[in-house]
């Protein structure tokens, strides 16, 4: 609905603007998510959910208060609140005897739950427990997956997507090669996924393209899968359907073979033959004398007929 | 002696550029697969060379991530640069990882009832001057808003016409009418907006599940799963207590078997006679006022399209061929051979003409 569609339109400028930024566009915002602490919460997981708002930041709302709900069993809160602060990622802290360390993970379309994957945390080593200069927020994180569990199972084709949602930030076009200093990398072993951050260290190596160093710097989390909520298949396919003008346009008579060869087509009209330009010879060319004599025969032709 | 050292010399020079090389290059079983423009790199190798690490498990995953990442920075400098102030800036191709919307896709709006009007006749919004000169204030001023050029709230006189009761108020007069006019714009675009929602209902909606759908497109999903079986919907079974549903069905209205003879023996003359007879028959003022809104459309959609293709590739031939199909009002059948176009002088020309005007009106095949 547009902002001026509404049965009561909006009075101030800025009202409109606040409106204008939460319709739904051709090419949408960037993502925001929200963290939520759970009744329950305990230290560890009140941790990770700092450390994910300093990597997600300005990205991200961290909600300060307890919020006693169960995403598993009662979703209207949690759309509630991406209503409210207009967030479509979100990320749940709690803690019982029954799953300790507990993290729901997961995004919204259109202000309902789309996908939630809850893990559980096994080990935490914190952004200030590793001492070391940090990189500046905001900077967008290069992410790497490894293990092929993330293509195998459903579940965790789409806990690939939503960690790639989730930390991608914002989409540009273009980016200064030295400022790449942030690395994501997932592991998938052993039934285990292995979270863990790292700051990139440019060294010479002779040639154009730096040689890498890592230094480990952010949270880093060993996380295994429990529940998984995840959205039906139709539903899905809505959430991805791409408006028609966004769609690449496709090239027009140009086609490739299989060598690799490109071929085009090109449209032309219709020629007038007799006033085509061959290659000169020299030899046949008329020389003055004959010409003459041609034309004088045509008027001689001419004279006749009349 | 100097050969030799010119060979060594040359394998020396190889045996560097080697070793510069293999400190960039990572040998992998499968190659990595990127997607650059979201700065993504996708290891498929079997993760199994870290199943037997107890304690070096953080030596072991630091290592496949530095070789990760020095592939996907390989990648990363190979694409066309820049420099920006001083900066060197790698232009991203587009991501290719398709992910989901955050909200649903925009739906195109309802024209509104001017809208439509607009089109239809080609009328195009003239381009306005911001600023109109006031004579009494003696400046240039805005052509609505504060302090515009003519305000009529402002006067201190108002001169009582010559029809008009000297007692009425004429300022209230006034002030009542300009509330009248706020009223009825008001009610006009409260209306087009219902039928833009009317309009945007019946495309589907319900079909896809939402999440929160009203319980009336809930049911009416209902009705269409129900009839989209092989034998549309004749042996589906209804729930125990499931009424039948109402007004399902298109409603035709029938006249009566008997009843008034008279007036079926009357229609049925006249179905004979029409039929028999051999000229057809022409209504001439409707025909010709089709024919004019015909016309308009057409012109209209010419300057349209003109003007499009102006703004867009500028200065190329005029518009292509004629468009098939005037608006969906139109439907129906024509009556009488009217085949070929009627000039029917200029355009724009509304209200109907007599049929006195056009005696051409009937050609015949």
């Amino acid at each position: 609905m547009d902002a001026l569609d509404r049965v009561v339109k909006p009075k101030t400028k800025r009202a409109k603007r606040f409106l204008e930024k939460r319709e739904p566009k051709l090419s949408e915002n960037i993502k925001n998510a929200m963290l939520i602490k759970g009744g329950n919460a305990n230290l560890t997981v009140t941790q990770v959910l700092r450390d994910v708002y300093a990597l997600k930041k300005p990205y991200g709302i961290l909600y300060k208060k307890k919020n006693i709900t169960r995403p598993f069993e009662d979703q209207t809160s949690l759309e509630f609140f991406s209503k409210k602060s207009d967030c479509s990622l979100f990320m749940f802290g709690s803690h019982n005897k029954k799953r300790p360390n507990n993290l729901v993970i997961g995004r919204m379309y259109d202000y309902h739950v789309l996908d939630m994957i809850e893990l559980g945390i096994e080990k935490f080593v914190s952004l200030k427990d590793i001492k070391n200069s940090k990189c500046p927020e905001g900077t967008k994180p290069m992410l790497i997956f490894a293990g092929d569990d993330f293509d195998v199972t459903e579940d965790y084709r789409r806990l690939k997507s939503l960690f790639i949602d989730f930390f991608r930030g914002p989409t540009v076009s273009n980016i200064r090669l030295a400022g790449l200093e942030f690395v994501l990398h997932f592991t998938a072993l052993n039934g285990k996924i292995y979270f863990r951050s790292y700051k990139l260290l440019l060294k010479k190596s002779g040639c154009r393209t730096p040689r890498i160093e890592l230094e480990e710097m952010g949270p880093s989390l060993d996380l295994v899968l429990r529940r998984t909520h995840l959205a039906s298949d139709d539903l899905y396919k809505l959430s991805m359907k791409m408006p028609k003008a966004l769609k690449p346009k496709k090239k027009k008579n140009v086609s490739h073979d299989t060598f690799g060869t490109t071929y085009g087509r090109i449209h032309m009209q219709k020629q007038d033959l007799s006033k085509l330009q061959t290659r000169k010879m020299k030899g046949l060319k008329k020389r003055p004398a004959e010409r003459k004599a041609e034309d004088e025969e045509n008027k001689s032709k001419r004279i006749k007929k009349n | 002696m100097e050969g030799q050292s010119v060979e060594e010399l040359l394998a020396k020079a190889e045996r560097d550029e080697a070793e510069k090389l293999q400190r960039i290059t990572v040998h992998k079983e499968l190659e990595l697969e990127f997607d650059l423009g979201n700065l993504l790199a996708s290891d498929r190798n079997p993760t199994t060379g870290l199943r037997h690490a107890g304690p070096t498990r953080e030596a072991e995953l630091k290592a496949l991530a530095r070789d990760n990442t020095q592939l996907l920075i390989n990648q990363l400098w190979q694409l066309p640069t820049e420099r920006v102030e001083e900066a060197l800036v790698a232009r991203l191709p587009e991501p290719s990882t398709r992910l989901p919307r955050e909200k649903p896709v925009p739906r195109p709006r309802p024209l509104t009832r001017w809208q439509q009007f607009a089109r239809l006749k080609g009328i195009r919004p003239k381009k306005k001057t911001n600023l109109v000169w006031d004579e009494v204030s003696g400046q240039w001023r805005r052509r609505w808003g504060y302090q515009r050029a003519r305000d009529d709230t402002k006067e201190w006189l108002i001169e009582v016409p010559g029809n008009a009761d000297p007692m009425e108020d004429q300022f209230a007069k006034r002030i009542q009418a300009k509330k009248e006019r706020v009223a009825k714009n008001e009610l006009n675009r409260l209306r087009n907006l219902a039928r833009a929602h009317k309009m945007q209902l019946p495309s589907a909606a319900g079909m896809h599940p939402t999440g929160h759908q009203s319980k009336e497109e809930l049911g009416r999903a209902m009705q269409v799963a129900k009839v989209s079986t092989a034998s549309v919907g004749r042996f589906q079974e209804r729930l125990p207590k499931e009424k039948a549903p109402r007004g399902s069905g298109k409603k035709r209205k029938f006249q009566p078997l008997f009843g008034d003879f008279a007036a079926e023996r009357k229609s049925q003359l006249e179905m004979l006679r029409v039929m028999n007879s051999k000229k057809p028959q022409l209504d001439i003022t409707r025909a010709t006022n089709k024919q004019m809104r015909e016309e308009d459309q057409e012109e209209a959609a010419k300057r349209r399209k003109m003007s499009q293709k102006g703004k867009r590739k500028g200065g190329r031939q005029g518009p292509g061929g004629k468009r098939k199909g005037g608006t969906p009002s139109q439907g129906g059948k024509r009556k009488g051979g009217l085949g070929g176009k009627m000039n029917s002088g200029p355009p724009g020309l509304s209200g109907k003409r007599k049929g006195g005007q056009h005696q051409g009106g009937k050609r015949r095949k």
